[in-house]
């Protein structure tokens, strides 16, 4: 991406990324399914200029659902950008499309969706609507509910509302759209009951952990978060997924590739961890690079990543709110929308580009 | 002797014709701001909720998307969940259609919606009965009818499994035993039915009202036994107070035999209103809405619908068309279908010919609903007189003008309302639930009496 944009997002999920975080005395679990909760977090994130707040979700976690969430703190934020999880297994993709399309609306163009899909046989036992899958399935599945979703997002050309009160019409039918969708998964016919949002595209957002999913991220995401062991590999796996983003024709300045950095900051974090992992009882392994230790420690890791040629960070809290409290400040941006913020176009409508031949 | 209290909805004037958006007050019926507009008012007014329809398919007629019309509107949940944070005591209430959701994601969803706001989610359940919706969605159109409702009683069963499978004590947070949540008394969800073979665990905690508030629309036999059995509100259009008061009666007596109460069940139809100055003020205002939503061409394509064939040569300020209706039943798609087209037809020609009434002033006259129009005090008194003799609850208003268009009914007829002494003059509980006078969902499966 661009030389001088280095990305700080937050992954908020319950009370942290470690098991045991919520025994903290300040851990807030009391508090953990009240709207509260989540708009203290993500405010705090606002005003110390994180980007973007990742809000994780799947059906196997105790945890409210990401895009009511996000949807909820819309109004009670100004800048972050807002990426609920949706997963695309047992959802329909014309549900998720006007989803996020809408919370674009609620948030003037903050929203963004991370794409996931639900494994294993007991989350598709809470559906019982098909079998279990295996991961080159479900991504087979994902990559075709992205393709509806931004199709659906592009089916209102901008100006297809034109309150035309001479000949009485309220829209340019011309300029809707049916995608017409067909693949192995899915038919979708269209166009989407929700205009053309704010930032035309939403962000997607793909978090890569298989080779399937880095190939969907590679052809469709507009950020990719990677993890890896060290700062080292993980400019490799970047550099991986950049060659992938060009293989697809895209051109990689259009992509951003954050790593996952786990944190615990303060000046007693070693003890906070030995604490934490006290109770698990047993040591939690990385599942990313971390830093144990405190701000300037931060700071400098950040660097590092920043060196290494990476676009950016996303700092997973082992434990919240305390993490959200102790984020490093970053430069605030310029721009109303996500996309502007981040130096990205508003993507031109697919449909209108290729013309009415549609 | 305290009055019977009255219900009242606000519905966000959605996609349809009634929606008046030639008007020069006319706003986006999309953009974040009309939706907080509507619900400030609403909750300025002391409404028990705010009201958003949905709709799965644009509409087409004659194979093309119906152009005439307000057309575009946003996720449900998404709008309602934003709302809870510009409203504190509003209930907030969205259609999600039974047919193209399932019930584990309805479940959560809503649940979520209850505990984000704090107890105020309402659910209005519908079916989906077309292929033509379907056609967005992998389950498509190949439920048949009857099967839209056996699944829709199905969703609302499993849904509610899910919801009571966590006992009012399980959650808890126990540092010092390390004990997150009582595990003992989250039970597990198994069912087994024609629609849904479904196991698992709910992943939240009950939430604030139990469930969210459920509510229905159906004017069926089959609709008003759904209604009766599981609804805590049902909504209907009736004309006439005696139509009202027919309906009233009847879903009301069918709730014994489910073991609920008289109380359980609120009738909330929809209604609009105009008001003015002077009773003949608000008749011409009402007369100039009616022509502003029924245009020439609109009154065309409304006859088409029936007489399923092009139209357009005939003139709209001219008399029906002569011939039979003989076309296509689905020249209209993604619109409830009105009976059969030849009795509709017949109904249609006597009316013209009694009143002597054109093409666009007949639709004007066919496609009013329930109206309250004059003057503030004179439209208090029409709504309290339904209420106290027993024709409805309360209504669900739908203004013609978005956003604004709840504006001055909150201003001029509320307070006329708390005049008679049948309209709060503050929210006295916190939940959508105690708002509408309701018991919580256990206390009326398991036939709890308030002592």
């Amino acid at each position: 991406m661009s030389d001088t944009l280095f990305l700080t997002a937050i992954e908020l999920k319950g009370t942290g990324a470690h098991s045991q975080a919520w025994r903290c005395p300040d851990s807030r679990a009391e508090e953990v399914f009240t709207a509260g909760f989540w708009i203290d977090q993500l405010q705090a994130a606002d005003r110390a200029g994180v980007d973007v707040a990742f809000l994780g979700d799947s059906f196997a976690s105790r945890t409210l659902e990401a895009a009511a969430v996000a949807a909820r703190a819309a109004a009670l934020t100004e800048k972050i950008g807002l990426v609920p999880t949706i997963t695309v297994t047992h959802t329909e993709p014309f549900h998720i499309s006007k989803q996020i399309a809408s919370l674009d609306f609620a948030s003037h163009g903050r929203a963004g969706w991370q794409v996931e899909v639900s494994p294993g046989a007991e989350q598709a036992a809470l559906f019982g609507r098909k079998a279990e899958q295996d991961n080159s399935s479900l991504w087979r599945e994902a990559d075709e509910a992205v393709e509806v979703v931004t199709r659906l997002w592009d089916s209102w050309e901008d100006d297809a509302e034109i309150r035309d009160v001479e000949s009485g019409r309220f829209i340019d039918r011309d300029k809707l759209h049916y995608i017409d969708f067909e693949g192995e998964n899915f038919s979708v016919k269209g166009p989407s009951i929700t205009p053309r949002s704010p930032q035309g595209q939403p962000l997607v957002v793909i978090r890569v952990d298989s080779t399937e999913s880095v190939s969907v991220a590679a052809a469709r995401a507009d950020i990719v978060r990677i993890a890896a062991d060290t700062v080292e590999n993980a400019a490799t796996v970047a550099a991986r997924i950049r060659r992938a983003v060009v293989a697809e024709g895209r051109d990689p300045a259009d992509v951003f590739v954050l790593l996952d950095v786990e944190t615990l900051v303060s000046d007693s974090a070693a003890e906070e961890l030995a604490q934490l992992d006290n109770w698990a009882g047993h040591v939690r392994v990385a599942e990313s690079v971390s830093h144990i230790g405190d701000l300037a420690g931060l700071h400098l890791l950040l660097g590092s990543v920043e060196a290494a040629g990476l676009d950016g960070v996303t700092l997973v809290p082992l434990a919240l709110p305390s993490g959200v409290a102790a984020l490093p400040a970053t430069d605030t941006r310029s721009g109303s929308t996500l996309r502007e913020r981040l130096g990205l176009r508003r993507p031109a409508n697919l449909y209108a580009r290729e013309g009415k031949s549609l | 002797m305290t009055k019977k209290q009255i219900h009242l909805g606000a519905h966000f004037p959605g996609v349809n014709n009634t929606t008046v958006w030639a008007d020069p007050e006319s706003k986006s019926q999309i953009e974040f701001d009309s939706f907080v507009h509507l619900a400030e008012s609403a909750e300025r007014g002391l409404f028990d909720f705010f009201f958003l329809a949905e709709g799965l398919r644009l509409r087409e007629h004659r194979n093309k998307i119906h152009d005439l019309d307000v057309v575009g509107r946003p996720d449900t949940l998404t709008v309602l969940n934003a709302l809870a944070s510009v409203t504190s005591r509003l209930g907030l209430a969205g259609t999600i259609n039974t047919t193209f959701n399932e019930p584990f994601e309805l479940a959560k969803q809503f649940s979520s919606l209850d505990h984000l706001s704090d107890g105020r989610a309402a659910w209005n359940m519908v079916t989906s009965s077309d292929a033509f919706t379907g056609e967005n969605f992998r389950r498509g159109g190949y439920l048949d009818r009857a099967d839209r409702y056996v699944r829709a009683n199905e969703v609302i069963d499993v849904a509610r499994k899910f919801w009571d499978s966590w006992q009012s004590d399980a959650f808890v947070v126990d540092r010092e035993r390390g004990v997150f949540g009582r595990e003992s008394e989250i039970g597990t969800v198994r069912h087994s039915g024609p629609q849904f073979d479904v196991e698992g665990r709910f992943t939240l905690p009950r939430s604030p009202q139990g469930h969210p508030v459920l509510l229905q629309a159906g004017d069926s036999d089959e609709g008003r036994e759904f209604g009766a059995a599981k609804a805590d509100a049902i909504f209907t259009i009736h004309g006439t107070l005696e139509d009202g008061q027919k309906f009233y009666s009847d879903v009301k007596g069918r709730l014994a035999k489910y073991g609920r109460d008289h109380d359980d069940l609120k009738v909330l139809p929809a209604a609009t209103f105009v008001l003015g100055d002077s009773a003949q003020d608000a008749a011409e205002k009402a007369d100039h809405i009616r022509h502003q939503q029924v245009s020439g061409r609109t009154a065309i394509a409304f006859l088409e619908q029936v007489w399923g064939q092009d139209l357009s040569a005939y003139d709209p300020d001219g008399p029906l068309p002569d011939i039979e209706p003989s076309g296509d039943v689905s020249i209209t798609r993604g619109r409830a279908r009105h009976g059969d087209p030849r009795t509709i037809a017949q109904q249609y020609r006597e009316r013209a010919e009694a009143d002597n009434l054109s093409i666009r002033e007949l639709i004007i006259a066919m496609t009013t609903r329930q109206q309250f129009v004059g003057t503030p005090a004179h439209v208090a008194e029409e709504i309290d007189g339904y209420v106290q003799n027993n024709a409805s609850d309360g209504f669900i208003l739908v203004p013609h003008i978005t956003p604004a268009g709840l504006d001055e009914f909150v201003d001029r007829v509320i307070p006329e309302l708390q005049d008679r002494g049948s309209f709060r003059t503050e929210y006295t509980g916190t939940t959508l639930r105690e708002h509408l006078g309701l018991r919580h969902p256990y206390e009326q499966r398991e036939g709890v009496r308030a002592s």
